[in-house]
């Protein structure tokens, strides 16, 4: 009994296991038993090598241009041997599709499996064989190249005249005036400072000047004999964090007052961290906060909290979307780039302030391309004239 | 009505609850609340970490793959934890500067090709009049920007019309994101009044 129960399930396994097969809709490889002898339409499949990217990578391409257009194609990699399926069921009409699990110098062809619109499979020709290689220079970034020499020779020029002892001059932020006043405030009330710098990692460009700026409170706070605060999001920013308190304290003639536990990691967990902020807030009653970095959905959170206890906030960050709530809730907003002139604004160093007229240098190129653009935009696209036409169109193709 | 009897409902309410007592005040209920989002929050991000860096970047190229580049990032991290040793603690400044000049040097033809990006979509093609409005608030909102410049003057004028376009900006900005935060305060409120008390259908 046992014996034929056993006989029983081994028969409906093996009976099953085509059903199964099936059911995973895993296509046959084998082009002589499996596919149509007559291919309906000439599809070719050309391999080559992905251009402008860092390798591993090989670009299939066909053409679908007769009478198969809502058919399906499944494309295989030969390796030697060895034959596996890089995409499936793609509409042919894709004509394209990029195998990124590729070796570098490793010859690889392809074929391409066609799903007719009435279920029946073709097998294409196989493709030319191709390889794969890394290249040094992105050629679609060439544009970005001549910017960069560009702008960095508007900025080498302008520091250069600041070398030579040309003053230039750099507009009054408010927020950054404020910052003396916000030290100042906390030491009166006898409070400590806090500094949040976001949820932004040691990478990001805000998180950056948010550390430049926090150099310049902690020097203040070490002066004034104020403790900062620094509830850090990232591991890496809070050991930057720390580096920039200490060197601060000691540039300050206090390294004694340096206390390392005040620049302490919450979570890399975004609510948890504005819980966590939210909750020291509420129980140290900081008398300034400071909120310089990156922020997403957390801003407001932080930003009310603070405006709850009655600190003063001075808040900064190129979040465009986190803006509107600091300027709503605090009491200084720095809006994106007089972030990033911080550091200029607040050391003025001659040389940096080369770099700022540089800065604006570009943006005065940027409004006189947008003239030109207006201009062309009237009269190609506007009036029709077509010499201006084929030059607006020549300036969005150099953009 | 009919109240849940499934544990984890209860405890996500309960933690809901506690979290939203903060509008009225710091009190035990918020600290116990927060104490558990951080703590488990911190473990859970451990062991990502461990699974989907420490294994899948660094054991399993080393061990399986034999890629033995990766030593090199490999002791770029270890040196992070020189910070625990005293007088050797300068030495994880070795690492941040890596990352910090490579994030830097990376983020320089992406922010170009944003840039263009931009000045491209500001070339009005058509000429109309929401064309000409977005190519006075771009041009306006730059001079805002200019620093070496005094804000006196056409270029104070100027810059105010920028500030304006900001402003209006923010005020469309802030109202989008409230719309938003008001309907996960819905879907907060539904769970607690349909899945855990049952109240609602």
């Amino acid at each position: 009994m046992k014996k034929l129960c056993y006989l029983l399930l081994i028969m409906l396994l093996v009976g099953a296991y085509p059903a199964l097969h099936a059911q995973t809709g895993t296509m046959p490889l084998d082009p002589d038993t499996a596919y149509s002898d007559t291919i309906p339409t000439e599809i070719v499949l050309r391999a080559e090598d992905t251009p402008n990217d860092a390798g591993s990578a090989i670009t299939v391409t066909w053409e679908c241009n007769d009478n198969l257009p809502s058919g399906l194609i499944t494309i295989v990699r030969i390796n030697g041997e060895e034959e596996s399926i890089v995409a499936e069921d793609l509409m042919l009409t894709k004509e394209q599709v990029r195998d990124t699990d590729v070796a570098d110098d490793k010859e690889y062809s392809y074929y391409g499996i066609i799903t007719s619109p009435d279920n029946k499979y073709y097998r294409t020709k196989d493709s030319n064989p191709a390889k794969s290689e890394a290249q040094w220079f992105n050629t679609d970034r060439t544009d970005s190249f001549v910017a960069v020499l560009f702008i960095t020779l508007v900025f080498v020029w302008f520091i250069q005249q600041a070398k030579k002892g040309k003053s230039f001059y750099i507009r009054k932020i408010n927020g950054l005036d404020a910052i003396e006043e916000a030290v100042g405030r906390s030491t009166e009330m006898g409070k400590p400072i806090m500094y949040i710098l976001g949820i932004g990692y040691v990478t990001d460009i805000p998180t950056i000047a948010g550390l430049t700026i926090l150099s310049r409170v902690a020097k203040k706070a070490a002066e004034y004999d104020t403790s900062v605060l620094v509830p850090c999001y990232d591991p890496v920013v809070m050991t930057t964090a720390q580096e920039v308190v200490k060197e601060s304290f000691t540039e300050a003639g206090r390294p004694d007052a340096y206390q390392k536990e005040d620049t302490m990691y919450i979570t890399q967990d975004q609510f948890g961290y504005a819980a966590g902020v939210d909750g020291m807030m509420m129980r140290e009653k900081p008398g300034a906060v400071f909120l310089q970095g990156l922020f997403f959905a957390e801003s407001l959170i932080l930003a009310e909290t603070g405006h709850s206890i009655g600190a003063i906030q001075i808040a900064g960050t190129t979040e465009t979307a986190q803006l509107p709530f600091f300027v709503a809730a605090c009491d200084y907003t720095l809006i994106g780039e007089e972030m990033m002139a911080a550091s200029v604004y607040m050391d003025k160093n001659p040389l940096m302030l080369g770099s700022i007229v540089a800065e604006d240098m570009v943006k005065v190129l940027i409004i006189v391309i947008l003239f030109i653009g207006l201009l062309l935009g009237i009269l190609g696209p506007g009036l029709g004239i077509d010499i201006f036409n084929n030059w607006f169109e020549w300036l969005i193709r150099i953009i | 009505m009919s109240i849940s009897t499934n544990i984890w409902v209860w405890i996500a309410a309960l933690l809901t609850l506690a979290i939203y007592s903060f509008l009225y005040k710091d009190n035990v209920f918020y600290k116990i609340a927060e104490k558990i989002l951080v703590g488990v929050s911190i473990g859970y991000l451990l062991s990502v970490y461990w699974h989907n860096t420490i294994i899948a970047k660094v054991w399993n190229p080393l061990v399986q793959d034999k890629n033995f580049l990766v030593i090199i990032p490999l002791i770029l991290g270890l040196l992070m934890f020189s910070r625990l040793f005293k007088g050797r603690a300068y030495i994880s400044r070795i690492p941040i500067a890596f990352v910090v000049g490579t994030a830097t040097g990376m983020s320089v033809p992406s922010s170009f090709e944003n840039l263009f990006k931009q000045v491209q979509g500001t070339m009005p093609t058509v000429f109309s009049f929401g064309n000409i409005v977005i190519l006075v608030g771009v041009i306006t909102t730059l001079v805002y920007f200019f620093f070496s410049l005094e804000h006196k003057g056409f270029i104070g004028k100027v810059s105010k019309v920028g500030i304006t376009f900001i402003m209006i900006g923010f005020g469309a900005a802030f109202g989008a994101t409230i719309m938003a935060r008001i309907s996960l305060f819905i879907g907060r409120i539904q769970f607690l009044l349909r899945d855990w008390l049952g109240v609602i259908q």
